[in-house]
């Protein structure tokens, strides 16, 4: 057998818990609460959007913070577009317009590493800020849009679907030869080329996967606000948190990014709605704790839980 | 048959050249040494070959193609390997999926993934790893590393092979060992080029020697008319002797 994977080969156990938790969603509507609804409405696009920051900054190591550029370039297509077309089209027309943003500006800047690579994606959210409100200004004379919204049942099957493709699509490309050979590439990427990777080809195309997902996302989620301007489409929480997410959730398993993009969300909304006043410094807080103590994030935490339990069998089934 | 052929290759950075109108010619099934005090612009030679760097000016023909201007991963492809002097593994991954990796993507035509993880499982065992199989690169010993360098370059199935300093700090048993793979390497018709500082491994397994001073070949021929060049005795050898006797 095989095994390149990064993740171990799922046991039907885990298939089974897949299948379970995917019912329990998809039946949710009928019986939870309106709140319940919005609330993990809520917990999907973070979901979706630090799984996507994953496909591609988890292995190779690039660090981008242009998620909030990708999800934002979803709302201006849904404001843009809303009255007239459907909303299927405008989520294929938002997802691949960030998908081909994506291309271009992989294209230019995927020879910078590091903080360089981290800085230029930082400056792309404001470069197209001030784009749009340029253009705004200068020719459709206001700056800020109305949105068609949408029904709260509609938004939470969709986003659910978006969400069970983009964890679909992580776990085929980490088990399959590329999956690897982005690893490769943040270990060591001249070496990478040098035995036959097309790494620049395999970066951007990995970063423009991943920036699918998050247009399509901000599509959807546009919806929920009837109106939008550039610093609300754009908004730089959205490119901080998925990475701040991932990294506490731990990056080594699939499950990692998606532990910490739900344990976060609802973190965020009961600190939000008890403690007002104090929850930036108690989120903060919990946030040096986690980094301090958890260098591997939950995932790693649960691996080594995992491992302890069957005595070491596993301790060894993944890097 | 030429298997590469550079001719009058430069390479500056900024005010030095590294390399300065150096031929370099190497004829297919040998194996070629690549000496020079340090400096002499080995290692820039290398990294002009595999297309690490792009030369100033001059011509690179590999089996009569010209590959200046050709990505790495197009040149690896085309059947040239090679490894670094300071090793650039992939520590993180296994063992075997650092030759995989080789296996899978080095190669001109698609492989299958049953024939690369077969292939890869062939290299390692041809470089003596498939012991360490599924340990962590990073945990193996540097002659290991070493090792396993050359296993992934074996597993891209290059007709050229690269090895630069595969044995700078090995000891005398180790270099022994070392000396018999490249010799085994060899015989299963893969040309190698090759930069070494020990002098005894190149005089035994070298068919030819050419060296470098200040980015400018100075001397070629065997290794016997290397050790008696005037020139070279003088610039290198010279030298060696004094410290070395």
């Amino acid at each position: 057998m095989l095994s390149f994977e990064k993740f171990s080969k799922p046991g039907i156990v885990q298939i089974i818990l897949a299948l379970l938790a995917l019912i329990g969603l998809l039946t949710l509507p009928l019986y939870a609460s309106r709140y319940a609804i919005v609330l993990l409405g809520n917990i999907f696009m973070y979901v979706v959007i630090t799984v996507s920051w994953t496909i591609f900054s988890g292995p190779t190591r690039y660090i981008s913070l242009a998620s909030a550029a990708f999800f934002g370039i979803g709302v201006y297509t849904a404001a843009g577009l809303g009255m007239v077309l459907p909303l299927p089209a405008i989520i294929m027309i938002g997802a691949l317009l960030s998908f081909c943003v994506a291309v271009f500006v992989g294209g230019l800047t995927l020879r910078l590493r590091g903080i360089y690579f981290a800085m230029f994606t930082l400056g792309l959210v404001e470069l197209i800020v001030t784009f749009l409100r340029w253009w705004e200004v200068h020719y459709s004379g206001t700056v800020g849009r109305l949105v068609v919204s949408v029904d709260n049942t509609t938004v939470y099957y969709i986003m659910l679907l978006i969400l069970v493709l983009a964890i679909l699509t992580a776990h085929l490309i980490a088990r399959s030869k590329f999956g690897l050979a982005l690893q490769s590439i943040g270990e060591c990427e001249e070496a990478a080329t040098h035995i036959g990777i097309n790494a620049t080809l395999l970066k951007v195309v990995t970063f423009a996967i991943s920036a699918f997902f998050m247009g399509a996302t901000g599509v959807i989620m546009a919806t929920r606000w009837t109106y939008v301007d550039p610093r609300i489409a754009f908004d730089l929480q959205l490119s901080f948190m998925p990475m701040v997410m991932a990294i506490i959730g731990g990056m080594n398993q699939l499950y990692g990014p998606i532990l910490g993009a739900v344990f976060f969300t609802y973190l965020e909304e009961i600190l939000i709605t008890r403690f007002p006043y104090y929850y930036m410094l108690i989120f903060g807080f919990i946030l040096v704790v986690a980094i301090m103590y958890l260098p591997k994030g939950v995932g790693g935490l649960v691996q080594k839980l995992w491992a302890k339990r069957s005595g070491g069998k596993n301790a060894h089934t993944s890097s | 048959m030429r298997i590469l052929q550079a001719e009058g290759i430069s390479k500056s950075f900024g005010g030095l050249a590294a390399v300065s109108h150096a031929d370099i010619a190497v004829e297919q099934g040998e194996i070629v040494g690549l000496i020079g005090p340090n400096g002499a612009g080995k290692t820039t030679v290398f990294n002009l070959i595999s297309g690490a760097i792009v030369p100033d000016s001059g011509v690179i023909r590999f089996k009569d193609a010209k590959i200046n201007g050709l990505k790495p991963n197009q040149i690896c492809k085309m059947g040239l390997a090679r490894t670094f002097q300071s090793v650039k593994i992939f520590s993180n991954l296994t063992v075997y999926q650092n030759v995989l990796l080789g296996s899978l993507f080095g190669r001109e035509k698609n492989v299958s993934s049953a024939e690369a993880a077969q292939e890869a499982d062939e290299s390692l065992e041809f470089m003596g790893l498939s012991g360490s199989r599924n340990v962590l690169a990073g945990d193996l010993t540097l002659v290991n590393q070493k090792r396993l360098e050359v296993a992934r370059a074996l597993a891209t199935k290059p007709e050229l092979l690269m090895l630069d300093e595969m044995m700078a700090g090995l000891n005398p048993t180790e270099v022994a060992q070392a000396m018999e793979l490249v010799l085994k390497i060899k015989e299963q018709g893969i040309t190698v080029l090759m930069i070494e500082h020990v002098m005894k491994a190149i005089m035994n397994v070298c068919n030819s020697i050419i060296v470098l001073h200040y980015g400018e070949k100075i001397a070629e021929g065997a290794p016997g008319e290397i050790v008696t060049n005037k020139q070279v005795i003088e610039i290198y050898l010279g030298e060696w002797k004094q410290a070395d006797v």
